[in-house]
């Protein structure tokens, strides 16, 4: 079932300053969107808002079904997406617990949560340091967990803010290698915030440029 | 300094002993003031929990209040429930007064504010992104609730530590209400008041004893609780 996510004539605006002016768009395809902009472009805002984190002061955010009905803002959607934040968001826990979060709170079975959990840890390097507390991780490696985190949920939707921000050019390509196995796997609709250009044209199979409130294409 | 020497041995013989009498009033204590705190524990995670995550009108009243609580005198509570428990008072009818039940409830007004509102100060200093990645992960509004509660654990625990500090070395409330019944409402500190005014030191002075290890205990627990409760810092933040 895909899941589709509707953008259309939003704006925000702090301070008598629109920050999204009548933005309109359609994320529809499991590929990777990467959304580019300097500092202060508007991205990070974007991305809360179409996560429905924040509410934008004008337009709308619909996600859509298979048969394009509007689906209810409700657990069952928020369920569906997931936001990692560019600073992570790491409980004081091991980092197995960290990535086996969602799982938990689904109510999944314990030796599944094992399996799945270990499993993603694999994927993205992080099987030796599962006992360790997440809080004591590298930027990297935090960063890695933190998609971790969010594919073990198996989210229609992944939003990815930031996620080579205060990373070593060694991570970062770490992070490509995942994020290109993560498209070929094709789960996942992957919309990415990000200022780092190179990376964008890496991973992005669509790249939009933020621009005064809105999208350059 | 003879006299000094001697009731100290004494004390010590009375402690190495297990003396009988001496066993029953630390046991009583210990239940008193444990219960106490198991109630105010039950009732104020939850309230200070509430107060942590939740904003509404008359907070910072409740807040104010509770601030004052945590220095409530323990003589000014032991009189006002003497008042309501006494003959004549309006709960008199319970015939609570000069019970262990008294005591209990005394050292929960004591131990409730102490632990409500350090429940609340460790809930408002766990970061906002716990809140933020919980409900980004798919929580419930009660799970979050729930994450951000276990993030704040060792906070809780250190106020739920500093409570049994607080009712563990009371002796004014206690004394008012429960009245010092030898084998029935004698607890360590009033008992030491009494036995010190009786010129009788060494059972006194065993208690004294006893009263500083426990303290001693709690207060390394709490010192280890609040450390571990510092999280290691994001070093890359
Ligand atoms: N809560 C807020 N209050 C006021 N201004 C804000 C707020 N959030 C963002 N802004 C402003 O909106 C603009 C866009 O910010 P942001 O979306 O974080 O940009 P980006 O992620 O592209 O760096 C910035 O000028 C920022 O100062
Ligand atoms: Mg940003």
């Amino acid at each position: 079932m895909a899941l589709e996510l509707l953008v259309s004539n939003i704006w925000k605006i702090y301070d008598n300053k629109p920050v999204l002016k009548d933005l309109s768009f359609v994320f529809n395809k499991k590929k990777v969107y990467a959304i580019m902009g300097p500092n202060g472009s508007g991205k990070t805002t974007l991305l809360k808002i179409c996560a429905l984190l924040e509410k934008p002061d004008r337009g709308e955010i619909l996600y859509l079904d298979s048969q394009k009905r509007p689906l209810k803002k409700d657990i069952n959607l928020f369920r569906k997406i997931t936001y990692v934040f560019p600073q992570v968001g790491i409980f004081n826990a091991s980092v197995f617990d960290n990535v086996a979060y969602g799982l938990n709170i689904r109510g999944f079975k314990k030796k599944e949560i094992i399996s799945k959990v270990e499993d993603v840890l694999d994927f993205v390097g992080l099987s030796h340091k599962k006992r360790q507390n997440a809080l004591t991780l590298s930027s990297g490696e935090a960063k890695r967990m933190g998609i971790a985190r969010a594919i073990v949920i198996d989210p229609e939707i992944i939003f990815l803010d930031e996620p080579t921000a205060f990373v070593d050019a060694e991570n970062v390509k770490i992070i490509e290698k995942i994020l290109l196995q993560l498209k070929d796997k094709g789960q996942s609709t992957i919309i990415i915030a990000t200022h780092d250009a190179s990376f964008a044209e890496k991973v992005g199979d669509v790249i939009l440029r933020l621009e005064e409130g809105r999208f350059l294409l | 300094m003879e006299f000094l020497i001697d009731a100290f041995k004494n004390a010590f013989f009375l402690i190495v002993s297990l003396d009988k009498e001496l066993l029953e009033i630390i046991t009583l204590s210990l239940k008193v003031s444990l219960t106490a705190l198991f109630f105010a524990s039950l009732f104020g995670i939850p309230f200070g929990a509430f107060l942590g995550l939740k904003n509404f009108l008359g907070k910072t009243v409740i807040l104010i209040l509770l601030n004052t609580g945590m220095g409530l005198p323990p003589v000014v509570v032991g009189l006002f429930l003497y008042m309501l428990f006494s003959r004549s008072g309006p709960l008199g009818f319970l015939q609570l007064l000069y019970t262990p039940t008294a005591m209990i409830i005394a050292q929960f007004i004591l131990a409730f504010p102490i632990v409500t509102a350090l429940t609340q100060s460790a809930i408002v200093k766990v970061d906002p992104i716990i809140k933020l990645t919980a409900r980004t992960l798919g929580a419930t509004p009660f799970q979050v609730a729930l994450t951000v509660i276990k993030e704040a654990r060792y906070g809780i625990v250190a106020g739920v530590i500093a409570g049994l500090g607080r009712v563990m070395a009371e002796v004014g409330a206690i004394l008012i209400v429960g009245g010092n019944i030898a084998g029935y409402t004698r607890v360590i500190t009033t008992t030491i008041a009494l036995e010190t005014d009786k010129g009788n030191f060494e059972l006194a002075l065993a208690l004294g004893i006893i009263l500083l290890i426990i303290s001693f205990i709690i207060n390394i627990s709490f010192y280890i609780i609040q450390k571990r409760g510092i999280p290691p810092n994001i070093a890359w933040l």
